[in-house]
């Protein structure tokens, strides 16, 4: 790990250092530190439970929407180094720039147009044409334009399970975000809208840096580059992704990898 | 135990067995030739067909096993390395077929010289071949790493033969053809050792998964 962090440590988008993280006096997340790539896809990976979801929810500030959670530690955002889960940073601005895909598609009850420019007019763009513009980009940043582009204007909820967790990627990337936030993506989806998802993270990483919880182990080993192993709260082994599945450096790692427990 | 870690236990034990008929098949092979045992030879010539079938079915195996099983770490390097040590062993069975082949054209003349470094060279190759798989099944790096050392052994050993034969060559021109065959025989066994030494390093990449083939000594180190 200790090349790894001297060679990206000028590509970096996000860093996270001595995270702590404490549901009331439960303490979930354990003096976590992670470098996080810019324009690369870094997976979360571990046995339900370890803490994985907890730690992606920090990313967009999520936990404050319950109190009694609280924050220890810096995730910094770069270029402008600016600690995310500091009191003084507004979450719903960092959700603007922090986006996150869900495990179930969550398009809300409006037209798959309306789907992706909400986070437009939320912002207060009401421009007809740049909300056109960008409805059209963010739904073919997501590979989803060619299939609802003579239908924009029927309900979300008559797409397919797929096209509808695409939907919610198209409505994630028209706020144009820094960072995406993917907490199991398919996990409802069938094998065929899965591996298209899986494709599309592939080409979304040229436009935008991703973080993605699986519990598919094949999933993070195709998708990523690099890959966290975290196990009760704390970061067992992180590397190359390739050397996680290949020649993991700790027993545990070896052991989850492996199927051997989790 | 679940049913994937026992088919890796069944495949290693495959692989065990594969490595005992190489093993006797070089034993066998220079045995045919000190002892001028044409018989013996054609043995190992018959038996060869045992040493492919294994090798297919090993690398069947684990192509099955890569499909249905997703293996990842230590399974995936202990199967990557299946596939290339039988690989390897498949070789040594062929050069141990060869020797037998000029154990045959040998013993049908006079014996040129006794037979006093082809039976040191084989001894090491045999005992390389038997420590690689050791090693692989007792995870033992440092056992590995000495059966790569002793592959120089081996190569000298050859050299000292070939130089020896040589000087018979040169003085003697009726003894040119007897000569070499037992050069080639001497390069068989050298290769053997190298096949011995591809399958220590394999074994080395399967226990800490680091690729260290085509390394200088001081970098294997």
């Amino acid at each position: 790990m200790s090349e790894m962090s001297i060679a990206i440590s000028e590509k970096l988008k996000s860093e996270v250092k001595n995270l702590n993280f404490y549901y009331g006096a439960v303490q979930a997340l354990k003096n976590i530190s992670l470098p996080i790539e810019r324009r690369k896809v870094t997976a979360l990976i571990g046995p339900s439970g370890c803490g994985k979801t907890t730690f992606l929810r920090c990313f967009n500030r999520m936990h404050d929407l319950y109190p009694g959670n609280r924050y220890e530690g810096e995730i910094i955002l770069y270029p402008d180094n600016i600690n995310i889960i500091s009191t003084e940073i507004d979450p719903i601005e960092i959700r603007m720039q922090i986006s996150m895909v869900f495990q179930k598609p969550n398009p809300f009850p409006k037209s798959i147009y309306e789907n992706v420019a909400y986070g437009l007019r939320v912002r207060g763009i009401n421009n007809k044409q740049i909300l056109n513009e960008r409805v059209e980009k963010s739904l073919r940043g997501a590979a989803l334009w060619e299939e609802v582009k003579d239908r924009l204007h029927d309900l979300a909820f008559e797409l397919s399970g797929g096209q509808q967790q695409r939907l919610c990627i198209a409505r994630a990337l028209a706020t144009d975000p820094r960072i995406l936030l993917f907490d199991e993506p398919t996990s409802a989806l069938d094998p065929t809208a899965t591996s298209k998802i899986e494709e599309l993270i592939i080409e979304l990483k040229n436009e935008v840096t991703i973080i993605i919880v699986t519990h598919n182990m094949q999933q993070a080993a195709r998708v990523s580059d690099s890959t966290a192993f975290m196990y009760l709260g704390e970061i067992i082994e992180f590397d190359r992704t390739e050397k996680i599945f290949t020649a993991p450096t700790k027993k545990l790692t070896e052991e989850y990898i492996t199927g051997r427990f989790g | 135990m679940t049913v994937f870690e026992k088919e890796l236990g069944e495949l290693k034990e495959k692989i065990l067995r594969m490595g005992a008929v190489v093993e006797a098949a070089i034993r066998d092979a220079v045995a045919s030739l000190v002892e001028r045992d044409s018989d013996l030879a054609r043995k190992v010539i018959e038996n060869d067909h045992k040493i492919n079938a294994l090798d297919v079915e090993i690398d069947e195996e684990c192509i099955r096993l890569i499909a249905i099983r997703q293996p990842r770490a230590r399974d995936l390097r202990f199967i990557t390395t299946a596939m290339k040590i039988t690989t390897d062993l498949e070789r040594m069975g062929d050069l141990a077929e060869d020797i037998a082949e000029r154990a045959i054209e040998l013993n049908e003349e006079p014996i040129l010289k006794p037979y006093i470094d082809i039976p040191r060279m084989t001894e090491i190759a045999r005992g390389m071949v038997r420590d690689a798989l050791d090693a692989l099944v007792k995870g033992d790096t440092e056992l590995a790493m000495d059966v790569i050392k002793r592959d120089d052994e081996v190569d000298m050993l050859n050299v000292q033969v070939f130089n020896e034969l040589l000087f018979f060559m040169i003085q003697d021109p009726s003894t040119v053809s007897r000569a070499t065959r037992i050069t080639y025989v001497s390069k068989y066994i050298e290769r053997i050792a190298d096949h011995a030494t591809n399958v220590a390093e394999m074994v080395i990449y399967n226990i800490e998964g680091k690729m260290i083939r085509h390394l200088t000594p001081s970098q294997k180190q």
